[in-house]
């Protein structure tokens, strides 16, 4: 029998952790946080979640890192907002959570073609090379590089939708598209100046 | 006056149909737009979790151009609907966030004061054009179509402010200017799952049943969407989400298929041929004489 110390310690702690927390965009207010639940019972995919909005939010703030950025948490936040405007205390759970799976993407804690960061980088490099996205080419990007039988298993739907003119072929394109690089450049630029 | 549009990059994809109609009822009811010179991608949901400073200067961009000779710009889509307003309210709330836009623009000659209101088609055709006058041109009623009016979230959440953010009722108040009926629907504002059906399979599935089959139960005979991603999940998953759990046969439109075709375009010219759930059965049973 494997025994397994179900409490945590304060030890177990990153206080580096908890201070970036209620640092960074969405944070601020952490602290106000009542443990009162609406935000994991407004939440509609917190059934799915290990670590339901709520407890999220206590662990994030006191600093149990591993298990907040080990959270499928994360990844399963649709961004509907739900919380957030539910909140009596007016934090923004939402973009707490958008910053904890930027955090998770940085310290590259997601398993092996998981779907998420990959649309993400393809998405923004679509996004610097065309300033405009074209979203059968980010699908067949997206599945090339996560799970190829998939996207023969969508290629039913893929035919309907070219069929019936919704999966134009044709990438989209901005005329001025030196002016994206310019500006995403720009953006690097004064993040690191800045070093936000 | 003159509105920008910002038509976003679904609509030129899975959210065709969305255009087209959007299009025609704005041409029916005469309200005047101009697409925005060049616009670009705004970030979307997916590029606001990577990097969200670089979201706010893609979405600055789009309203830096519109500032040019417009107050205000429409945006139809869900997601770039709320990036603009998001991207509006940060750049006010922090001022690191405004020093990276201001000086990201600055490199491709533009700037952006703050001068333009962000505006969802909703509540133009509610408080610009008013549901009055809408009636007055209907050409084709409904004649009591029954619909479950769908939100999705990110039309009335966190940041819009022409409708209650639990309980809106401007897609009911439009509809049934034309002639149409809402059903309850309780689940109006839940979230379809978004790009969940591509990453998490499962997760989206779920969702969208618990969507579509609340609609059906609730006596729902369309159900009547504002969002491209809504729309598509709703439609292209719903088989896939019956084998898993039980069927459903819904057509799902936008609502401004709906309004046009009460206004009057022909069927063919507001993408009701793409849907994959054909609703002309169901126009031919309620006696709507389209075009």
């Amino acid at each position: 029998m494997e025994l397994k110390r179900t409490v945590k310690f304060e030890a177990d702690r990153d206080p580096e952790f908890a201070r970036w927390v209620s640092h960074t965009v969405g944070g601020e207010r952490i602290r106000h946080c009542l443990q009162c639940g609406l935000c994991s019972g407004k939440c509609p995919l917190s059934l799915y979640m290990d670590y339901t909005p709520r407890r999220l939010m206590h662990l994030s703030r006191e600093g149990f890192k591993e298990e907040v950025l080990g959270s499928s948490s994360i990844w399963l936040c649709t961004a509907c907002y739900a919380c957030m405007v539910n909140c009596p205390k007016n934090i923004n759970v939402t973009h707490l959570l958008y910053a904890l799976k930027q955090r998770a993407i940085e310290e590259k804690r997601y398993p092996r073609r998981f779907a998420i960061p990959v649309m993400a980088r393809q998405f923004s490099d679509m996004v610097r090379g065309s300033g405009r996205i074209t979203e059968s080419w980010l699908v067949v990007r997206v599945f090339l590089r996560t799970s190829f039988w998939r996207l023969l298993g969508m290629s039913r739907l893929g035919a309907k939708l070219f069929l019936s003119g919704r999966m134009p072929l044709k990438r989209e394109k901005i005329h001025r598209q030196p002016e994206m690089e310019k500006l995403l450049d720009s953006v690097a630029a004064t993040r690191k100046e800045l070093a936000l | 006056m003159r509105y920008a549009y910002y038509p976003g990059c679904s609509l030129r994809g899975t959210g065709r149909s969305y255009e087209e109609s959007l299009l025609a009822v704005f041409r029916a009811l005469d309200v005047e737009i101009d697409e925005i010179d060049d616009w670009n991608c705004c970030g979307a949901t997916t590029y606001m979790s990577v990097d969200e400073l670089t979201s706010y200067a893609l979405a600055s961009r789009n309203m830096a151009l519109a500032e040019r000779g417009h107050s205000e710009i429409i945006a139809p889509c869900a997601a770039c609907y709320l990036v603009l307003n998001k991207t509006q309210h940060y750049i006010r709330e922090y001022p690191s966030i405004k020093i990276v836009v201001t000086r990201a623009l600055e490199t491709i000659g533009l700037e952006y004061h703050d001068r333009i209101r962000v505006r969802h088609p909703l509540d133009v055709l509610l408080n610009d054009v008013k549901p009055e006058n809408i009636a007055a041109k209907v050409k084709v009623p409904l004649n009591g179509l029954k619909f479950a009016p769908y939100y999705g979230c990110q039309i009335v959440r966190p940041y819009s402010t022409f409708d209650d953010q639990r309980d809106p009722t401007s897609m009911e108040r439009l509809l049934e200017a034309c002639g149409a009926k809402a059903v309850h629907y309780p689940l109006k504002t839940l979230c379809c799952g978004g790009s969940q059906k591509g990453t998490l399979p499962e997760v989206g599935l779920d969702l969208v049943h618990y969507l579509l089959k609340e609609a059906q139960k609730n006596g729902a005979e369309v159900v009547a969407t504002v969002c491209p991603l809504c729309q598509f999940n709703l439609e292209s998953f719903q088989k896939e989400a019956g084998e898993r759990h039980d069927e459903t046969s819904l057509p799902v439109l936008y609502f401004t298929q709906l309004m046009a075709l009460a206004l009057g375009a022909p069927a063919h010219t507001i993408g009701l041929q793409r849907g994959f759930v054909p609703i002309e059965p169901l126009l031919t049973t309620k006696e709507i004489a389209y075009a």
